[in-house]
């Protein structure tokens, strides 16, 4: 199945707030897709502040999820994002392959989700509060356990750690349990100076993101792989997809200019032009 | 909720900077940024890009909008050199472009009726009263004026204070002009004189703590324009958490930069606020 996006420039999941603020700098309809923050089953209240520092080549971040959990998102949140247009993946974190299960029965009885977002790393909370995917046999029992559980035609994406030894391993094992597409590109585990839990994005990520990038595309040919990590210029847009990416997610790059998204739609758009 | 009317979204625009110099402790900084101007409203601030090697936004409050000859309409901010970001900010010289997000954040809210306001300013943040000293003055509110700052040159100007205050109270820490002190060891005597129904304050988390416990004990509304590190500013990244009493009564938390940066003084549960003492 492919993924069918209409602009290869998707919203990273963590990074486009509700929509509604991001909204104001340009129509979500406009872009590829729009991802949520990860929304788990009941409500998060997210991690004490400091929660984002600014590093040199980065920003390290333990924001805990926050998010208002599956009911009040499907009540307030996404109606307003499908009257906009966009086209929404919900990103989805569980503390158990029940709790991922039932995430995913949630959303297969909403209609009008472009996809489902499998976030197989959330390095902020190393703290048993969500189930720790890094193996690929864990991965996909997760991606087995939403995909079964979702209707039909609902694309899953998943979301893999950058880890340069063993993505291409798990992003074999995630495709075969039943995965649509795989993101390659999350935070990189990080920590606070107080030594909390935390993830690095930013340009710092970008290489590596790449590397991850060439690894899954040798290990999987023709599987849909999006690029994610120090997406910030049209340049990195047409290097991920010259290495074989078929969209890219642009996260970190929105904190600094909430028009990154758009610009770079525009951008690619004149290349086919 | 229904989408914000569009003159009240912001925008993202490259602006230029014409002009920089230095007052005081401060420099105050003209740019253009167009149809910014034009959206501004007291307490709202803007985020500024400050050179390649910073990710995370700078935010400053909006002191002034003035509509210019060539221009169209200018916006005026203060700042204090104290870190990477402000350093490079006043080093620039007029001509340079910067990217300017604004105008962002919720602004002060003008009280319904003719009351008497206090309005408590520390150091640069008092740079968003001057304009909401004049709007009030419009609404014939009676505006006094409490300015507080480290020293004679962390003060805003006290000269243009009196212009737009019926009273104004000066207290600096070292006492070089008006009373020795803080906010905190003045501000129930300045609010009783004022006989203010809603006290303003801009300025540090303790000061704004301190106004807004005067203000329940004099029994008058308070509405505090925080400052708390913003990364992005404009609502996208949640690392800007606020915890709050809402309407129900139950503790939640809100975003500084989008839910705020102005809240009610009586809302914001301090105490498990960062930075708060
Ligand atoms: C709503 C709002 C309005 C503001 N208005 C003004 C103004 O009018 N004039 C002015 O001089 N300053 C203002 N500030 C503070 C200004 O944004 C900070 O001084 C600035 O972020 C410090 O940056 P720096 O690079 O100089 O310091 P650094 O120490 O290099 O900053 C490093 C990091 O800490 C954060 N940080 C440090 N101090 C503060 C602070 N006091 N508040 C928030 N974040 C901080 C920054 O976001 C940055 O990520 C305002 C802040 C907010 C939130
Ligand atoms: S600073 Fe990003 S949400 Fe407030």
């Amino acid at each position: 199945m492919t993924l069918a996006l209409t602009s290869p420039v998707m919203v990273a999941s963590g990074c486009g707030g509700t929509g509604r603020e991001l909204a104001a700098y340009g129509a979500l309809a406009d872009l590829g897709g729009f991802v949520t923050r990860s929304i788990t089953i009941a409500p998060r209240a997210g991690g004490p502040a400091p929660r984002i520092l600014e590093t040199p080549s980065g920003l390290v971040h333990a924001v805990g999820l926050q998010n208002p959990g599956i009911d009040q998102f499907l009540a307030l949140e996404l109606p307003w994002l499908l009257q906009e247009g966009a086209r929404v993946f919900v990103s989805v974190v569980g503390r158990s392959l029940g709790e991922y299960g039932e995430l995913a029965r949630r959303l297969g009885r909403t209609p009008g989700i472009a996809g489902v977002e499998v976030n197989l790393s959330a390095p902020d909370v190393e703290d048993g509060s969500v189930f720790d995917a890094r193996e690929p046999f864990h991965a996909a029992s997760v991606v087995a356990a939403v995909h079964r559980d979702l209707p039909r035609g609902t694309p899953v994406l998943a979301k893999l750690r950058t880890d340069v030894l063993r993505v291409a391993e798990v992003a074999r094992a995630v495709l075969d349990a039943g995965a649509d597409a795989v993101v390659v590109g999350n935070a990189l585990p990080a920590a606070m100076p107080d030594g909390r839990p935390a993830g690095l994005s930013g340009p710092a990520t970008g290489p590596l993101a790449l590397r991850c990038l060439t690894e899954v595309v040798a290990a999987a040919p023709g599987a849909t792989v999006v690029a994610s990590g120090g997406i910030a210029t049209v340049d990195d847009v047409r290097s991920a997809l010259r290495n074989g990416a078929t969209a890219v997610q642009v996260g970190t790059a929105l904190l600094h200019d909430p028009t990154t998204a758009h610009r770079l739609h525009a951008g690619i758009g004149e290349d086919e032009a | 909720m229904s989408a914000p009317a569009p003159e009240r979204t912001p925008l993202h625009v490259t602006g230029e900077l014409l002009a920089s110099r230095r007052i005081g402790a401060h420099h105050h900084l003209t740019l253009v940024a167009p149809g910014i101007a034009e959206r501004f409203r007291p307490g709202t601030f803007v985020a500024l890009d400050t050179g390649p090697e910073r990710l995370a936004r700078r935010a400053f409050w909006i002191h002034k909008v003035k509509t210019t000859g060539g221009y169209g309409a200018t916006l005026e901010l203060v700042v204090e050199a104290r870190g990477a970001g402000t350093e490079w900010l006043v080093s620039q010289p007029a001509g340079t472009r910067l990217a300017v997000t604004g105008p962002l954040g919720r602004a002060f809210s003008l009280p319904r009726e003719t009351v008497p306001c206090l309005l408590v300013g520390e150091g640069y943040a008092a740079a968003p009263l001057f304009p909401l000293a004049e709007r009030l003055r419009e609404r014939d509110c009676a505006v006094s004026l409490l300015v507080a700052g480290e020293d004679e040159a962390h003060l805003l100007s006290a000269l243009e204070a009196r212009r737009s205050a019926r009273s104004v109270t000066v207290v600096t820490r070292d006492g070089t002009v008006g009373q020795r002190g803080s906010v905190a060891d003045v501000v129930d005597e300045v609010l009783q004189r004022s006989g203010a129904a809603v006290v303003y304050a801009a300025g540090s988390t303790p000061t704004l703590h301190a106004v807004a416990q005067a203000a329940e004990r004099a029994g008058a509304w308070s509405q505090v324009a925080l400052e708390q590190p913003l990364t992005c500013a404009t609502g996208l990244c949640g690392g800007c958490p606020v915890p709050v009493v809402g309407e129900s009564g139950s503790a939640r938390l809100v975003r500084a930069c989008a839910d705020g940066p102005v809240l009610r003084g009586d809302r914001v549960l301090w105490d498990q606020l960062a930075g708060a003492s």
